[in-house]
């Protein structure tokens, strides 16, 4: 593999408090040197003047539908999407078919990213055999196999007894818990946010209560056991209020939220947009306000997608029978830098730090860091540039997207891992 | 533009009028079976004023009210009018004479629209038309049995009628365009 | 004269969309039918020629035969189709359903549905004009459109009425089309019912909400008591139909002590003995058979205004698949 010089970009790390011109220089795979002025004659060059050089993006959730849904997403298909998105690393939900809940399945997930070459996908394992909210996975096993985090996200974790017993057994493998935080008999029947909206247009509403109300058991149990509880997609602004608490109690308590959380309101559902259609689903204006300032303030940890693949035909159905979720890892980076940059909220280094260096800091994944002797997985962007979401710029099987059509900033230009080009946007024009 | 011709002031329509009245009885041969139908909506006025007219020396006349909005043979191509006005017959027209009484008489059309609401309504012993202006220009074999002043026009004309009751002054216009 | 076609619109997918002139233009020409009605010979020649489709996904017979006689009476020809709950069952999606409707060169499609939305799915998919008989929970213009008329018959004007609707609001398309109508046309609304059937933020829809049937019986010029249905109880917002007709039920008792001369609309079906009494619906103060009237000559003035617009099919270029 010969050696890659990336010269004169703006080269943030998070990890280390840097923000500047410098060049990068990468050897067999890892960050050999950053600083002014490298030469290294026998290095392949790439302008990064104008350019953002930043630690790959990490996204910690994600739904690639292989096994059982191949025809929506692969694995192949999904590590594709997330290096064109700038991530050299996704974390994988196991609500596949069959549930990835055993050591073969994620194994079997491993080897198929391998087999792509693409960005890095690190399976999550199911919290219970075949999700059902009963028994306990084989924890254990699937770590060994791979696994960074448990989850049965998709579904709640109805049994408080079952969560506290799976924050107490991870804890022997130094995983975190990931919780789709939803008390179903508040939610069963909604497919939007309950409120105006949702009252105008005839469709059950889903409370922010229904989230809430796992948040706080989810933190409470997480007290008690000491364990690390990561909490998947938040939506409002009382999960909010609760998390920042759990975090002044010193809990070990982590947040994600998704760009169209920070992007979008219920108000996007107007006309019955099954595009705006997921779960939990976008909320008001004050929570939408509450997640973009959560995320300044760190209360909210990472900014993660939720890439959740749909075919056309499901989409194209009443809003009430149409399936949850939009997909999100190529359009990520963009929003970012257009609801939380642009607007001054979020400065780049804050960006990267929570689309990058956190998330691998929480997971416990290598990446995230630019500094000498990490692996060389990073992400060479143009801020500024602009481009229009089109169906034929979409590297991911499928197009359930509510932003098709907009033009949003932000190209990625290449994405490596292990110092191999995964992903390098084509020349202007073809 | 060019500027209306009057045809008829308010008195030679009055005296018009007078003479239909006259007309209608010896046609219809008197006033026992007579039933005077204005079609809308100046078409209702004038029928109002004959039926006044006739019943200074008979008794009282029957009248009734026609839109024939929902007949017309060109709704595809028009659309809808919104203002679909009131229809109201006497309740048995059978065996009735209808006098229907419409102010201008043209292609003809509005004519057979009436028929066929009429015959919807039940079955008069007969149907006469009563114009107060015939300016020719048939598409259909219609005749009026009674008219009021009859003008030769061309296509692009337009005849105004226009009655105290509607319009503040009685009167009929001929504006020529462009043939 | 206006393009009036092009002023409804193509669709009647609510009445949330429409703008107070276009209800009273509904409205005014709704009168012309209803005399129409009275004739011995109840049709006119208006809509001959046109098809039109009578798409009832759920079991409707009042509202399917209200809207058949409307056609028939207007000379159209129709066709009613019988089609199995939502695109999940088995059985055709509303997408192809919409399609082969379109293929066959339907003028007119008057839907109702389970899912809410379902009107404006169809209407954005097909060239025929769509009529929403009811989509779910959202709206049911035509019937809110008559009871418009009912009211406008009794009172002379809309303008000022205090109507307030009673029951399960929640669950009611009913209720949102009454409330678009009657607030757009100058009314004051109030929803009565307990609050388990109440959505939360009705207020917003400038709504007053009343707590108990005799503050809405002390206040209102004119009751819309809603049927209650089953499947409320059974989904455990209200504890039996027994106490809701102790608490909420609109009977003569209560009518007694209202200081106005009440009156009383219900949509149909009624739940005799659990939101209205008998005595009530079958009383003075019931308007619920001039509904009934009225809904013939409204939805009959719906489809003539709305097929002036209607696809010229002999002259529509033929347009290949464009998706």
């Amino acid at each position: 593999m010969r050696p890659l010089l990336l010269k004169g970009g703006r080269v943030i790390d998070p990890s280390r408090g840097t923000d500047g011109i410098a060049d990068v220089y990468l050897v067999d795979g890892r960050i050999e040197a950053v600083g002014m002025n490298i030469t290294a004659p026998d290095a392949e060059l790439i302008d990064a003047v104008g350019r953002v050089v930043a630690p790959g993006l990490i996204d910690l959730h994600v739904h690639l539908r292989e096994p059982g849904q191949e025809e929506l997403e692969t694995v192949a298909s999904g590590a594709m999407a997330a290096a064109a998105g700038g991530f050299s690393a996704v974390c994988a939900m196991p609500n596949t078919d069959p549930v990835t809940d055993n050591q073969a399945a994620v194994g079997f997930i491993v080897r198929q990213a391998m087999r792509a070459g693409k960005a890095r996908v690190y399976p999550i394992g199911a919290i219970s055999l075949g999700q059902k909210g009963q028994q306990l996975a084989e924890f254990g096993e699937m770590v060994g196999a791979g696994a960074v985090a448990v989850s049965d996200d998709g579904k709640p974790v109805v049994s408080s007894q079952l969560m506290r017993t799976a924050l107490e057994y991870a804890q022997t493998f130094g995983i975190p818990v990931a919780d789709h935080c939803e008390d179903p008999t508040l939610s069963a029947g909604g497919s939007m946010h309950e409120g105006l909206v949702s009252t105008r247009l005839g469709l059950k509403g889903i409370p922010a209560a229904a989230e809430e109300i796992m948040v706080a058991r989810d933190i409470i149990l997480a007290e008690l056991t000491g364990g690390h509880i990561h909490l998947c997609h938040m939506s409002t602004r009382g999960s909010v209020a609760l998390i920042r608490r759990a975090k002044e109690n010193g809990l070990r308590v982590t947040a994600e939220a998704t760009p169209h959380h920070f992007a979008l309101t219920h108000a996007r559902v107007e006309g019955y947009n099954t595009n705006a259609k997921m779960n939990p689903p976008l909320r008001e204006e004050a929570d939408r306000e509450a997640i973009r300032q959560a995320l300044k303030d760190g209360t909210i940890d990472v900014i993660a997608s939720d890439h959740a693949p749909h075919h056309y035909d499901a989409k194209e159905r009443e809003f009430d029978d149409a399936p949850n979720g939009i997909i999100g890892l190529e359009t990520a980076l963009s929003l970012a830098l257009r609801e939380l940059v642009g607007p001054g909220l979020l400065t780049l280094p804050e960006l990267i730090d929570r689309m990058s260096t956190t998330a691998a800091r929480i997971f416990h994944l290598p990446g995230g860091t630019l500094a000498v002797g990490a692996p060389a997985d990073l992400v060479l962007f143009d801020p500024a540039a602009r481009w229009v979401v089109e169906k034929n710029r979409i590297q991911s099987k499928s197009r359930n997207t509510p932003f098709m059509g907009e033009t949003m900033p932000g190209i990625v230009e290449l994405t490596l891992v292990d110092g191999q080009v995964v992903f390098r946007r084509a020349a202007a024009g073809s | 533009m060019p500027s209306p011709i009057r045809l008829l002031d308010d008195a030679a329509l009055a005296r018009a009028l007078q003479r239909m009245a006259l007309e209608i009885i010896e046609r219809a041969g008197g006033t026992s079976r007579l039933v005077l139908v204005g079609i809308q909506r100046r078409g209702v006025q004038l029928a109002e004023r004959l039926a006044l007219l006739i019943e200074r020396d008979h008794g009282t006349i029957r009248r009734g009210k026609l839109d024939i909005t929902l007949y017309r043979d060109d709704l595809q191509a028009i659309g809808p009018r919104p203002v679909v006005g009131e229809t109201s017959l006497p309740p048995d027209i059978d065996g009735a004479i209808v006098v229907i009484v419409d102010d201008v008489l043209f292609t003809g059309r509005t004519i057979r629209a009436a028929l066929d609401e009429v015959a919807d309504f039940g079955r008069p012993r007969q149907i006469l038309l009563c114009e107060l202006v015939d300016r020719g220009g048939r598409e259909l074999p219609i005749h009026a049995d009674i008219v009021g002043q009859s003008v030769t026009t061309g296509p692009g004309d337009h005849v105004d009628v226009r009655v105290k009751e509607l319009d503040g002054e009685d009167g009929v216009y001929l504006v020529r365009g462009d043939g | 004269m206006a393009d009036v076609s092009a002023a409804l619109g193509k669709d009647l997918v609510g009445l949330e969309p429409l703008s107070r002139e276009q209800i009273q233009l509904i409205l005014d020409t709704a009168e012309p039918f209803k005399e129409v009605s009275e004739r011995q010979i109840k049709k006119v020649p208006a809509l001959r020629g046109k098809t039109i489709v009578n798409l009832f996904f759920e079991a409707s017979t009042r509202t399917r035969i209200s809207f058949e006689f409307a056609e028939k009476r207007l000379s159209a020809d129709t066709v009613n189709v019988a089609a199995s709950g939502s695109s999940v069952s088995k059985g055709e999606t509303l997408v192809d359903t919409a399609r082969n409707l379109e293929a066959m060169r339907i003028d007119m499609v008057v839907i109702r549905h389970p899912a809410s939305g379902a009107a404006q799915f169809l209407g954005n998919r097909i060239r025929s004009n769509v009529i929403n008989a009811g989509d779910g929970k959202h709206e049911h213009p035509t019937q809110g459109l008559l009871d418009l008329l009912t009211l406008r018959d009794k009172f002379g004007k809309i303008e000022g009425l205090k109507v307030a609707i009673c029951g399960d609001v929640l669950h009611s398309r009913v209720a949102r089309s009454n409330i678009w109508g009657l607030t757009k046309l100058g009314a004051e609304v109030a929803v009565c019912g307990p609050a388990t059937l109440l959505p939360r933020d009705i207020r917003e829809l400038g709504v007053t909400v009343l707590p108990r049937i005799e503050e809405a019986i002390q206040w209102a010029d004119a009751l819309n008591v809603l049927r209650l249905q089953l499947e409320r109880m059974q989904g455990g917002f209200i504890p039996s139909l027994r106490e809701y007709n102790r608490v909420f039920g609109v009977t003569s008792e209560r009518l007694d002590q209202a200081p106005k001369d009440l009156v009383i609309l219900h949509p149909g079906p009624m739940n005799r003995g659990v939101e209205i009494d008998s005595d009530v619906a079958d009383g003075p103060h019931s308007v619920i058979l001039p509904q009934v009237t009225n809904g013939v000559a409204v939805r009959m003035a719906v489809l003539y205004l709305l097929a002036g617009g209607s696809p010229d099919w002999a002259t529509a270029s033929s347009r290949s698949d464009e998706r």
